[in-house]
C-alpha cells in the first residue's frame, strides 16, 4: 500500500464521519467544529491530488476566514436555542434519506459508467505542474481565464458592500421597534 | 501506487449526500446553510479529482473560482440571516413564513 493510498484511507472515513456529525449535531457550535475538521480532510485531499496551492487556500479561506465568519455569525445569534425536534411535514427526515440515497445511488452509476475513464491512469502532472503548482496555476489564471478572475474581483466587492448595506442598522427607525432590541451589546 | 480518481469521486458523491440530508432535515437556517457549504467542498474534491486525471489545471481553476464565489456567497447569506434574526428573533426556517399563504 503506497503512500498516497494510506492517506486516503485514513483521511476518507474521518471526512465522512466529520461530515455526518455535522449533520446530527443539536449544537450550531458543535456542527461548525466538526465542518471544520471536515475542510481539513478536504484540503488534504487537496494535496494527496497533487494541488498544494489549493491546500492552502482551502485552509486559510474555508477553515480559517468562512468559518471564523460563521462561528462569529452563531455567537452573535445565540447558541443556546436548541431546534425543536417537531416535523412540520410528516415524516420529512425519512423523506430526506431517501432523496438523498436517490442522489448517491444516480452519482454513483454515473461514476460507474464513466469507469472507461476511471480505468485510465492519472495524467501527467509533472508537465503541467512544470515549475511548481502555484506558478502553473497563476499561468492558467492569468493568460486564459484573466477576464474571469477580473470578473471575480467585482463579485467580491459587491458582496462586501451588499453585507454591510444588508446588516447597517436603521437609524432612522422608529424606537421601540423590535429589531431594535438587544443590539446595544454589538452596536458599542 | 495512485488512488484511482472512481474512488475520490465516491467519496465526493457520499459527502454531497450527507449535505442534502442537511439542507432537508435541519431546520437552523445557519447549519442548513454550512451543509451547502459542504456540498461545495464534496463538488471542489471532484473537480480538482478530475483535474488530475485529465491532466490539466482546468478543473482546479475552476475549483478556485468555486471557492471565490463561495466567500462571497456565505457573506451575503449570513448577512441576510443576520437581518432576518434582527427583524424576527429566530433563525429557524420554519417559523419564517410571512410568505406563507
Amino acid at each position: 500500500m503506497s503512500a498516497e493510498q494510506l492517506i486516503f484511507w485514513v483521511f476518507a472515513p474521518v471526512s465522512v464521519a466529520a461530515a455526518i456529525l455535522m449533520v446530527v449535531q443539536r449544537n450550531a457550535i458543535h456542527s461548525a467544529l466538526f465542518l471544520i475538521l471536515n475542510f481539513f480532510t478536504i484540503a488534504v485531499f487537496y494535496l494527496v491530488l497533487g494541488s498544494p496551492f489549493l491546500f492552502a487556500v482551502q485552509i486559510i479561506v474555508y477553515a480559517g476566514a468562512i468559518m471564523v465568519l460563521f462561528l462569529f455569525v452563531i455567537m452573535l445569534l445565540g447558541v443556546d436555542r436548541e431546534e425543536s425536534l417537531k416535523e412540520r411535514i410528516r415524516g420529512q427526515r425519512i423523506i430526506a434519506l431517501l432523496l438523498a440515497i436517490g442522489v448517491l445511488a444516480e452519482i454513483l452509476t454515473a461514476v460507474r459508467l464513466g469507469v472507461g475513464l476511471a480505468a485510465k491512469a492519472p495524467g501527467g502532472w509533472d508537465v503541467v505542474n512544470q515549475g511548481g503548482n502555484a506558478q502553473a496555476l497563476g499561468r492558467v489564471l492569468f493568460r486564459a481565464y484573466f477576464l474571469p478572475f477580473e470578473i471575480t474581483s467585482v463579485l467580491l466587492i459587491v458582496a462586501a458592500i451588499a453585507a454591510m448595506v444588508l446588516t447597517r442598522r436603521q437609524l432612522t427607525a422608529a424606537p421601540g421597534a423590535q429589531g431594535e432590541s438587544g443590539e446595544g451589546e454589538e452596536a458599542a | 501506487m495512485k488512488v484511482p480518481i472512481a474512488y475520490f469521486l465516491t467519496l465526493s458523491a457520499v459527502l454531497f449526500s450527507i449535505g442534502t440530508v442537511g439542507v432537508l432535515v435541519r431546520r437552523n437556517a445557519l447549519v442548513m446553510f454550512m451543509s451547502i457549504e459542504l456540498q461545495l467542498n464534496a463538488v471542489n474534491l471532484s473537480l480538482v479529482a478530475f483535474s488530475r486525471q485529465l491532466g490539466n489545471l482546468n478543473g482546479q481553476v475552476l475549483a478556485f473560482f468555486s471557492m471565490v464565489v463561495a466567500a462571497a456567497e456565505v457573506v451575503v447569506g449570513l448577512a441576510i440571516i443576520v437581518s432576518i434574526f434582527r427583524k424576527r428573533t429566530t433563525i429557524n426556517v420554519d417559523d419564517e413564513d410571512l410568505l406563507k399563504w
